[in-house]
């Protein structure tokens, strides 16, 4: 099964979602704008609105839930339904609106350049810098501050859900011990440490649409208390026991 | 700073001088009462099987720690020093302690195990759906034939997207 196909499918968008039915078709027009020749998923975490009628009605593939597993689960479930697609480049973005999927181009244009992961920043360009609350703002710089140095490359939105990867960094987060809630700095580390090359591009993240943010109250404490675990244990950790999740990336990648 | 040396001594001596070798009369007729009713329980649960036999070991050896140490004297008196307690009672009460810590302990582990279980399933269902609604879509044909098929070989789905 060869030809165009492959050029058709060689870039993959992912969108997690959960009760997103009323802002989610937006997102993915827009998507469709800026990537008209990309396929795109959207992770359906059980939600309880028309998410998923919504998404399908806009075009795109469903894979749904069967009830909520959390955001680091259902991008991982994207990563495995890329895996069994054609592809070359991945893009994941959040379907509440708030990442723009217009920089969709510039975040495929760095992994072009060389790098095999893409992060979205918002604090890159000054002037796209949103206005948070200062504990945000002081955590935010702490872990960009870790992650940066534990990289080697300057990082300043270590918790950017924008992203774009190539097939191999895909193929390594579909193993077995990508968290399922929050992924991101010991996420970037694990793959630093594994010799993936970075890069950031300005994006600008706009005000949400609604919804709410997943980094609040307590889950800012619970969050964390899991970075720092996660960070301090990262060097002598095994890694994970579990074979299904490997087993299920290899059916993919095969 | 008044010296409370003597009244603490008041107050220890006498819990100290009369600590009991072994639990007190009917102490133990309730230790032992509660350990062979554990027992019983957890023998009815294996039989009417609601409880796993994997599960019912910790509780059985429970039941039988607590029936040894409340007949046997020494060894409560044994385990009593062992974690500076003055009573007997709080020997056992302690060792209670640690073995509900240790069951909850390996409830934890066990979630965390059927916790991953479940994600994995969970997200192998989302891909098997989307899989089989793609066969559908492709094959045309009635539903069910096409269904038939999908659980037929589950395999040419996987290559198919390959």
């Amino acid at each position: 099964m060869s030809g165009p196909r492959d050029l058709i499918q060689s870039v993959v968008v992912i969108v997690p979602a959960r009760n997103e039915a009323d802002r989610i078709g937006a997102v993915l027009d827009a998507v469709r704008r800026a990537a008209p020749a990309a396929r795109i998923a959207v992770i359906d975490d059980g939600s309880e609105d028309d998410t998923g009628a919504v998404a399908r009605a806009h075009g795109a593939q469903v894979l749904r839930h069967p009830f909520t597993l959390g955001y680091g689960a259902a991008l991982q479930t994207g990563y495995h339904w890329a895996l069994r697609q054609r592809f070359t480049r991945l893009v994941q973005l959040d379907a509440d609106g708030q990442h723009d999927p217009a920089s969709i181009p510039s975040l495929l244009a760095a992994l072009d350049a060389g790098a095999q992961l893409v992060l979205g920043s918002r604090y890159l360009d000054p002037a796209t810098t949103p206005r948070t609350s200062f504990a945000r703002r002081m955590g935010s710089r702490f872990f960009a501050f870790v992650v940066s140095r534990w990289t080697g490359t300057r990082i300043t939105d270590p918790t950017s859900g924008y992203q774009a990867m190539d097939r191999r960094v895909v193929e390594r987060l579909a193993l077995d011990d990508f968290p399922e809630d929050f992924p991101d700095s010991d996420v970037l580390i694990a793959l630093a440490r594994e010799g993936v090359r970075f890069a950031e591009v300005p994006v600008q993240m706009r005000e949400r649409l609604g919804g709410v943010s997943m980094h609040r109250g307590g889950r800012i404490a619970y969050y964390a208390y899991k970075m720092a675990l996660t960070l301090s244990l990262l060097p002598v950790r095994r890694s994970s026991p579990f074979r299904a999740g490997r087993e299920l990336a290899r059916a993919g990648a095969d | 700073m008044p010296s409370f040396g003597p009244i603490l001594q008041e107050l220890q001596g006498p819990a100290l001088r009369e600590a009991v070798d072994g639990l007190p009369g009917h102490q133990k007729t309730v230790a032992i009462v509660l350990s062979i009713a554990m027992f019983l329980v957890v023998v009815e649960l294996v039989r009417k099987r609601k409880l796993r036999e994997e599960y019912s070991l910790v509780w059985m050896l429970t039941a039988f720690a607590l029936l040894v140490l409340a007949i046997q004297h020494r060894l409560l008196n044994v385990v009593r020093d062992l974690v500076g307690a003055v009573e007997s009672t709080s020997a056992l009460f302690f060792g209670a302690l640690v073995f509900l810590m240790l069951l909850s302990l390996q409830f934890s582990v066990r979630l965390s195990k059927l916790t991953f279980r479940n994600r994995t399933l969970s997200q192998r269902v989302a891909l098997l759906e989307d899989e089989i609604d793609n066969l559908r879509a492709g094959r045309g044909g009635s539903d069910r034939a096409a269904s038939d098929r999908a659980a037929a070989e589950p395999r040419d789905g996987d290559a198919g997207a390959a």
